[in-house]
């Protein structure tokens, strides 16, 4: 982000929250002590916002349902097979990519923190931070589906994967029923970010998006 | 440490409520507090497990009230005051009033960028062989470190199978303390939804956590 939006505000700091204002303080004292470049904070922030995001991972899951030799080295090695694709091989060795099926539905949470395969899926949404799904999903996540409108069949196994260390997991949702033949390009579009946690399904052909 | 973070299984935070089309930050300052974080991290002043450390030892209170980015920050700040990288009087003044202490990377400069957009790599060559195999059944032991650890309450005591095995990597428990890598197994284990919540558990649900070898025992 640009520092032109900063200079806007400058001329009434009663405009700025006091968390605002500690933040500056603390990024001026880390600029003046020589600990970092704010061009470089800016190059972070822009990386951030232009390079990571559930692209990435829709990419990963598209090729999955249309390659089946890609989906059997994704399931066994998830960051080997990725890494394959070139640009999205930023994942790192430590992701755990996961399959749902009739029988099992996967989800990931992180209980301690807010563990989440950034590369994959970009920085995590607000709720996935917050407290009321990091206690809940643990124990009672089909009450944590139903906040997001999911309903799973009552036999089917749930499986929540807590992220306790530093390895990532990326759920590989069930391809849509009615895409016989669609592209790779045409099957990413219906790739949700909540269907790559657990907390959603891929988008239905034909539906509103 | 049993502190307000480790969240799981915890009841009365009301339900999760998704906003739809987030932004990728709600105020400016959240970018600069993420940017600040990975930059100082990749210049060398902290590793990952100390700064989780330093946002679980916030009072109890003020963890549960701050956002995420605040979190972030309100520990960032905390962390480079005690490991000597700034003083409580230049944060009351807003500007530094004596020269940095070197960094182990340097000055994170626009270099330094790419270097923090992949992600880095946590095993480690092995010590020792692995004590469990997959299917082994383990107990998670009844520990309570007052320091930092990646052994959630919910699972303490609860048995479970092992499942998958990551290799050796950093152990989260000294890495924290600064006190060095220690490379220890990781797997990931699985229990029983019933074993953990009681008979009123669903009984469709699987739980799994990635363990670490010291925090496990055999059955």
């Amino acid at each position: 982000m640009s520092h032109d939006h900063d200079h806007h505000h400058h001329h009434d700091h009663s405009e700025l929250s006091e968390t605002e204002l500690r933040v500056r303080a603390l990024e001026t004292i880390l600029t003046e002590k020589g600990y970092v470049e704010p061009a470089a904070l800016d190059a972070i922030i822009q990386a951030y916002e232009t390079k990571i995001g559930p692209h990435n991972g829709a990419r990963v899951v598209a090729k999955a349902w249309t390659d089946p030799a890609f989906k059997k080295a994704l399931l066994e090695d998830g960051s080997k097979a990725i890494g394959t694709l070139g640009h999205v091989s930023r994942v790192g060795d430590h992701l755990v990519v996961v399959e749902n099926t009739p029988q099992r539905h996967n989800m990931v949470v992180c209980t301690l923190c807010s563990c989440y395969p950034w590369e994959m899926l970009g920085l995590p949404p607000v709720w996935y931070k917050a407290a009321p799904y990091r206690s809940r999903a643990v124990k009672d996540p089909r009450g944590v589906l139903a906040d997001f409108g999911v309903a799973l069949p009552k036999d089917i196994e749930i499986r929540v994967w807590d992220s306790t260390a530093e390895t990532r997991f990326l759920v590989l949702p069930m391809r849509p029923e009615g895409t016989e033949g669609w592209s790779e390009e045409q099957l990413a579009e219906l790739v949700t970010r909540d269907s790559m946690i657990g907390t959603g399904f891929p988008k239905t052909p034909g539906a509103p998006s | 440490m049993n502190g307000v973070h480790d969240m799981g299984g915890m009841d009365g935070f009301g339900k999760v409520e998704p906003e739809p089309n987030e932004p990728m930050f709600h105020e400016q300052w959240e970018s600069r507090v993420l940017a600040m974080v990975r930059a100082m991290g990749a210049a060398g002043a902290f590793n990952i497990d100390t700064s989780r450390f330093y946002r679980e030892t916030l009072p109890p209170h003020v963890y549960l009230s701050s956002s995420y980015y605040k979190k972030w920050f309100l520990g960032l700040e905390e962390m480079l005051i005690e490991k000597g990288y700034l003083t409580r009087e230049e944060v009351a003044a807003g500007h530094a009033m004596q020269p940095g202490k070197a960094l182990k990377h340097g000055t994170f400069d626009l270099a330094n960028v790419e270097r923090v957009m992949v992600r880095g790599k946590f095993d480690r060559p092995a010590p020792a062989p692995a004590k469990f195999k997959i299917g082994d059944r383990v107990r998670a032991k009844n520990m309570h470190p007052a320091t930092h650890t990646r052994l959630p309450r919910y699972v303490r005591g609860h048995v479970g199978v092992v499942e998958l095995n990551h290799g050796c990597h950093v152990f989260p428990d000294t890495a924290a303390m600064e006190r060095g890598d220690n490379p220890q197994w990781l797997y990931t284990v699985v229990f029983e939804g019933r074993d953990l919540w009681g008979e009123d558990g669903d009984p469709t649900l699987k739980v799994s956590i990635d363990a670490f070898e010291p925090y496990l025992e055999p059955v």
